[in-house]
């Protein structure tokens, strides 16, 4: 709580201070830019960061070392890496779509930055507490697979085409289903703006008060994100086995580093939303009439909070990826319109009459 | 009514010679209507190396070493089938100690490539995990063979008249060993892969494979088994005292990806079975018996086969008296398997394209000799 306090102040300091200088249009510029450095500075640090954690998850998964040699136990070589694709030639394939080529990484990337804008991660610390923050994670999350499929489209490749095609099928029906697991919790809170919903489970996060209906929406959602993350078991979008690379084959480079980051950026983002609807986010574990237990939990800052529940998600995710084969293209729709999609539907409904009836602890 | 023929968005791509699932050069060519497959053709000839026809210029010792390079996962056993039909020729027999050595390294062998092979199904469908544990154990198999044989892969232990040289003295404690660990092992890999729901969905009912086909296809070892076809060649046409232990041949009626699956693993255990019989039993005695350094088959036709792991692998001298082959032909079992690829592949999806060629085990050098 101290440490969230003090860096809201820190904020408002620079806000003053910037206003005290400049005229207040000019002051609002240089904060914007100031944002937006502070968010890519963010993702690229969280993205090198879970590139090197995945690795080493990996290793020890499979019994292996993982990366040893660049630094203490592999620490730099996830910045090795950066360089390595920064010196690297960005090829483009000879009758491709040159223009929607060099354009996708970029959409991509831009789009999973852009999903990060709302994320509260301490009490004050969101760059936009938009009164619809859910609704526009979502909305502009789902954008990613037009820069997938611009991607595949362009390379002039078939393998290219395919992923992107798979990709294509795969994100758009994995969001029914995501969507609707979080408007559950939309639902509860009554409200879809982030900071709202975190404030709505200061007296209990929503996995715990919401029970059956928010446990079922946060499985969903944990099975949702994995597939629009393109992420095993759900990768068919970059099967290696069978499309060699899916829709970035073709691409090398920095231009392939930012198809990586973005996959990377938009898992913390989706791992981030799931902490911050099911569990809390920077909320501490609170429950409702124990107030010297709640105070107690007070004393380890939001931020802890925030990032040991998402690291909880992350960690889900990477486990999956390195235990479970991969699916086939038409169990992959089948699980998603035949089972989850109906599922969730239904449990909208439970959730909106245990809602309405408040029979939520 | 006259109904009017769509004309349908097919494409062709090609898989390989350099793709990750093709485990080595082969290139097929794939005709497709969106996930789906409507014919295949594979190519081959991109390893060719004329092994036929270079082991007509080599003594009848020597073209045996280049028949480890064919499967190079059944290398014993590849040099077991030469060595056999050249002892035909000769009238002779291995003695005892080096037939029971035989039958162990050919085991083992066998155990290193099913391990091998539950490592890459894996890594085809997608689950890289399998492929370091698989390892693990193929590791210490591969220790076995490189103090007793001097290399992990490309053996060429077993020579006519026995066995180049006698065991190493470890051989038996680090062979016990390896059995122990194995049997837990297996546990791990059912938890790891077999019991898991995505592999079942992947691989039951796909790739049906029916026992005429099999047949007719020409198909053998695990991939004929599975469809219910009776080839084992240990038990029809025992050789090196196969008849002497105790074992079961592993049928499978499904013949699908599955039961290509179950069969391989079960072939595990009776493989382990096997060793343990022979393991405490070696014979004393002499290894190799003594043959003249050039060796000349008396003229006339010898055929041998051995069971390999992936099937029935034939070797036929022709001999004209001299001291090299008049002709050496090999029957291979990946060429006639690679055949039942085609029938399976029509009609099937993408995805299952890989987890068949999984299944089928293909190694592509033995295919391009």
């Amino acid at each position: 709580m101290q440490l969230s306090i003090s860096l809201l102040e820190i904020t408002r300091a620079i806000d003053s201070w910037l206003n005290s200088i400049f005229h207040p249009h000019v002051a609002f510029g240089i904060e914007l830019v100031l944002a937006g450095v502070a968010v890519i500075l963010l993702v690229v640090a969280m993205a090198v960061l879970m590139v090197y954690a995945e690795r080493k998850l990996a290793g020890f998964m499979q019994m292996r070392l993982g990366p040893m040699r660049v630094g203490k136990y592999g620490s730099l070589q996830a910045i090795a890496d950066v360089m390595k694709l920064l010196l690297k030639e960005c090829l483009v394939p000879t009758n491709s779509d040159k223009m929607m080529f060099k354009l996708a990484p970029f959409v991509v990337t831009i789009v999973s930055f852009m999903t990060i804008v709302p994320i509260a991660f301490a009490r004050g610390i969101q760059l936009w507490d938009i009164n619809i923050g859910v609704f526009y994670i979502t909305a502009v999350s789902s954008l990613s697979v037009i820069g997938i499929l611009m991607a595949g489209w362009s390379s002039n490749n078939k393998y290219s085409l395919l992923g992107a095609m798979r990709s294509g099928a795969q994100i758009v029906s994995y969001e029914l289903s995501g969507g609707l697991a979080l408007i559950v919790v939309v639902m509860m809170s009554g409200t879809l703006s982030i900071s709202g919903i975190v404030q709505a489970q200061a007296d209990g996060w929503w996995i715990i008060k919401g029970h059956i209906p928010v446990i079922i929406a946060f499985v969903t959602f944990v099975i949702t994100s994995t597939a629009e993350l393109n992420r095993a078991p759900f990768d068919l979008a970059e099967a290696e086995s069978e499309l060699t690379a899916g829709y970035h084959t073709e691409y090398s480079g920095m231009q392939f580093a930012m198809f990586f980051l973005s996959e990377y950026t938009n898992m913390f983002v989706l791992s981030m939303v799931a902490a911050t609807v099911f569990l809390g986010g920077w909320m501490p574990f609170h429950l409702a009439g124990l107030e010297g237990f709640n105070h107690f939990m007070d004393y380890i800052p939001g931020i802890v909070w925030f990032f040991g529940k998402t690291f909880f998600i992350l960690f889900l995710i990477v486990w999956f990826r390195w235990t479970f084969p991969r699916l086939r293209i038409d169990q992959l729709l089948k699980l998603e319109w035949k089972y989850l999609l109906p599922v969730s539907i239904i449990n909208v409904l439970f959730a909106a009459f245990i809602a309405l009836m408040g029979w939520y602890l | 009514m006259e109904t009017k023929d769509i004309k349908r968005d097919e494409f062709v791509i090609n898989v390989g010679p350099q793709h990750p699932s093709t485990h080595g050069v082969l290139r097929l060519e794939l005709w497709l209507d969106g996930e789906d497959i409507i014919d295949s053709k594979p190519h081959l000839g991109y390893i060719h190396r004329g092994i036929e026809k270079m082991s007509e210029a080599l003594g009848y010792k020597q073209f045996i070493y280049l028949t480890s390079r064919m499967d190079y996962l059944s290398a014993h056993m590849n040099n077991q089938a030469c060595s056999l039909a050249i002892e035909k020729g000769l009238q002779v027999e291995a003695p005892p100690r080096a037939q029971v050595i035989r039958v162990l390294m050919a085991e083992l062998s066998r155990l290193a490539s099913h391990q091998l092979w539950w490592g890459a199904l894996g890594l085809d469908l997608g689950a890289v995990s399998p492929f370091f544990y698989a390892f693990r154990e193929r590791e210490m198999i591969l220790e076995i063979f490189e103090e007793t044989c001097g290399s992990r892969l490309t053996m060429n232990y077993i020579t006519p008249g026995g066995v180049i040289n006698d065991l190493h003295p470890d051989f038996v404690k680090k062979v016990k060993k390896l059995i122990e660990q194995l049997k837990g092992n297996l546990h791990e890999y059912y938890q790891l892969l077999t019991g898991n729901v995505i592999l079942q969905a992947r691989t039951r009912g796909v790739g049906k494979l029916t026992a005429e086909d099999a047949i007719s296809l020409g198909c053998t070892g695990p991939v004929a088994r599975a469809s219910g076809v009776k080839c084992d060649v240990r038990k029809l046409h025992p050789y090196d005292g196969y008849d002497k232990v105790e074992f079961e041949e592993v049928l499978n009626d499904k013949g699908d990806n599955f039961a290509r699956y179950w069969l391989r693993i079960e072939e595990m255990k009776q493989s382990i079975h096997i060793i343990e019989q022979l393991i405490d039993n070696i014979p004393e005695g002499s290894y190799r018996e003594k043959l003249k350094g050039i060796v000349k088959l008396p003229a006339g036709e010898y055929y041998q086969r051995v069971e390999t792991a992936r099937g029935e692998l034939g070797v036929y001298i022709v001999s004209d008296g001299k001291k090299e082959p008049y002709r050496v032909r090999f029957r291979t079992p990946n060429f006639s398997n690679l055949n039942a690829l085609r029938p399976m592949l029509k009609g099937a999806k993408i995805g299952d394209m890989v987890s068949m060629m999984a299944t089928l085990d293909l190694i592509i050098p033995d295919i391009d000799r």
